[in-house]
């Protein structure tokens, strides 16, 4: 798993009222496991984290946030089938080798999937493209293109096109703006005025594993 | 010896023993008529009876954990990095205890002990004992300690599996169990190693069907069984780094079949100090007890259903050279507990050292055993 991906506050209140109390969670990249804390002590929410960074585990056990160590990019194997209601993977998706196959992973395990992301569509992002003719560099993407864990930076229409191809079904939507608010232009054009989107997804019919 | 006892040493230890007279119904279906158990403890146990802690020794491992028994001693006790003032187990805060295992040779009861029956040490007389005959035997030990709850049961190799195995059988006798470097059950690998083991014991001519106490013993097959289970604790990394193809003091070749690499001289030295602190019987008899260790074989081989009574929370923790007990293996345990819902936390840290490192001083380890019983003191208000 990647912690290169820096997590943001903003869409931790998002997650938190997504998330029904009382359910079981996993939370992917969990860091230092801020997250787990206070959901278990908001909602009573019992969940795990999946951590590679030993550093951060640490952290997670000093919270009393149980962690278990894993690589994302190789699934999520030592997890069983609706095994938790919730996986989490925030901010994340666009560090991980193979976005596609841990979305059905996080499926497979969980009853619901949150998955939050920096889009790469953001007009910050594309004028940089577009005018300055660099690879783009944004507050929520602060990496140069050589050593940027964000190997796979994708925008919302990318996103959903996946969904729909893979056959996942999109609940619920909240876009955010650079500022972490739900605005109007972040709610009217997200591709172009979205800093970080948010998803909460579920198998589709035709899903299977 | 230390010239000084070190600050962050518990200092001189004294063992302590204890009889049992009431007789333990064993897993085998034998009963062992009475026992001893002799055990070391470090730290204070406080008016509560709260803060106590065990530990869990390893197949050639003892009660002697941690600190001195004399001024003359040239090492401390086995896991002395891990337990002591200001160290993962601080014994500032708990009060540790750690058992020698019934079937060992170190003042508990084992097959050098007398048979009441006869009069006799008991040789191979003495009944097949397993871990958890060893929890049951423990648990007296608690009772009479007045200990309600240990705040953890520790342990690594077959220590974490004795830790797991209280988890097992008596949950509520606990409250955290940290395993090391463990595993479910052995591989059919680890049973070979082990096989030769006992039969480098069981072929040697001094053995005598187990009848050799008064006599020269098998000191031969012995010897031999601890470079096995040398190999095996190493990784090849680790034996690459500590001898690589170095020759004995650098000396020539010799062209013949005396020690002629670092690694022969050194396996043959652990050999034969092995067999100076060690009776081979004993050996036979605990690495019985890993074979037969498999606490989901009573439930048609889910580790998961075995876990079902516990409420307990868990640290388990590997490493990635380890081939004797892989980090996989730890991976099965949390699985295992992950699908009971308990809290439990896993890393595979990274160490070259193979299953060896359990026993070292590796940072990143230690500060995670460190955190979590930090937090398990915290939880219980010591």
């Amino acid at each position: 798993m990647k912690s290169g991906a820096k997590r943001f506050r903003v869409d931790f209140d998002v997650i938190e009222a997504w998330v029904e109390p009382e359910t079981r969670i996993l939370d992917l990249g969990c860091g230092d496991g801020t997250l787990l804390a206070r959901l278990r002590d908001n909602n009573r929410i019992t969940g795990y984290g999946v951590e590679i960074s030993v550093h951060n585990i640490i952290a997670c056990i000093d919270k009393g946030v149980p962690v278990i160590q894993a690589d994302l990019d190789t699934g999520l194997q030592d997890f069983e089938r609706d095994s938790v209601d919730f996986v989490v993977l925030s901010q994340t998706l666009q560090a991980i080798r193979y976005p596609h196959y841990l979305l059905r992973e996080m499926l497979r395990v969980g009853r619901e999937a949150i998955v939050s992301f920096p889009n790469i569509g953001h007009w910050l992002a594309r004028t940089q493209l577009c005018l300055g003719g660099r690879m783009p560099r944004t507050p929520s993407l602060p990496y140069n293109w050589y050593n940027t864990p964000n190997i796979h930076l994708h925008t919302l229409r990318d996103f959903e096109s996946l969904c729909h191809k893979e056959d996942i079904e999109i609940l619920e939507r909240r876009v955010l703006d650079r500022h972490g608010r739900s605005g109007m232009l972040a709610r009217d054009v997200p591709n172009l005025f979205g800093a970080t989107a948010m998803y909460r997804i579920q198998r589709g019919p035709g899903m299977t594993f | 010896m230390p010239e000084r006892i070190p600050e962050d040493s518990v200092g001189i230890v004294e063992g302590a023993s204890e009889h049992f007279a009431e007789p333990l119904e064993l897993e085998s279906g034998e009963r062992l008529e009475a026992f001893d158990l002799a055990y070391e403890t470090y730290g204070a146990l406080n008016a509560e009876r709260s803060n106590a802690v065990l530990v869990c020794h390893a197949l050639s491992g003892d009660q002697h954990a941690a600190g001195y028994q004399s001024m003359e001693d040239r090492k401390p006790g086995w896991w002395d990095n891990m337990i002591g003032p200001g160290k993962p187990l601080d014994t500032e805060r708990f009060f540790v205890v750690c058992v020698n295992v019934l079937g060992s040779c170190k003042g508990s009861t084992g097959p050098s002990s007398t048979n009441p029956a006869t009069g006799e040490p008991y040789g191979l007389d003495f009944p097949i004992v397993t871990v958890k005959d060893w929890v049951a035997s423990q648990v007296r030990l608690q009772d009479r300690l007045g200990i309600p709850r240990w705040r953890a049961v520790v342990g690594g190799s077959l220590g974490g599996m004795t830790a797991m195995q209280w988890a097992i059988d008596f949950p509520e006798r606990l409250d955290a169990c940290v395993v090391v470097a463990a595993a479910p059950k052995l591989s059919a690998q680890n049973i070979a190693f082990n096989e030769v083991a006992r039969q480098a014991i069981m072929t040697d001519p001094e053995f005598h069907g187990g009848r050799y106490y008064g006599h020269d013993k098998p000191r031969r097959g012995l010897a031999l069984a601890r470079m096995i289970g040398h190999i095996t604790y190493l990784s090849e990394d680790a034996m690459r780094d500590k001898f690589g193809r170095d020759l004995r003091k650098g000396q020539p070749l010799s062209y013949g079949f005396d020690v002629d690499f670092e690694v022969e001289s050194y396996l043959r030295y652990q050999g034969r100090r092995f067999v100076d602190r060690f009776d081979a019987n004993s050996y036979l008899y605990l690495t019985k007890v890993l074979d037969y260790y498999d606490p989901a074989a009573e439930f048609d081989g889910d580790l998961a259903r075995a876990f079902a009574g516990s409420d307990n929370r868990f640290l388990v923790i590997a490493f990635s050279s380890d081939w004797r007990f892989a980090a996989e293996r730890s991976r099965e345990i949390t699985r295992a507990l992950y699908a009971n819902n308990l809290e439990v936390s896993f890393a595979e840290i990274e160490a070259p050292q193979g299953h060896d490192a359990f026993l070292l001083k590796i940072g990143p380890y230690h500060d995670m055993v460190s955190t979590f019983m930090n937090r398990v003191a915290r939880e219980a208000d010591l």
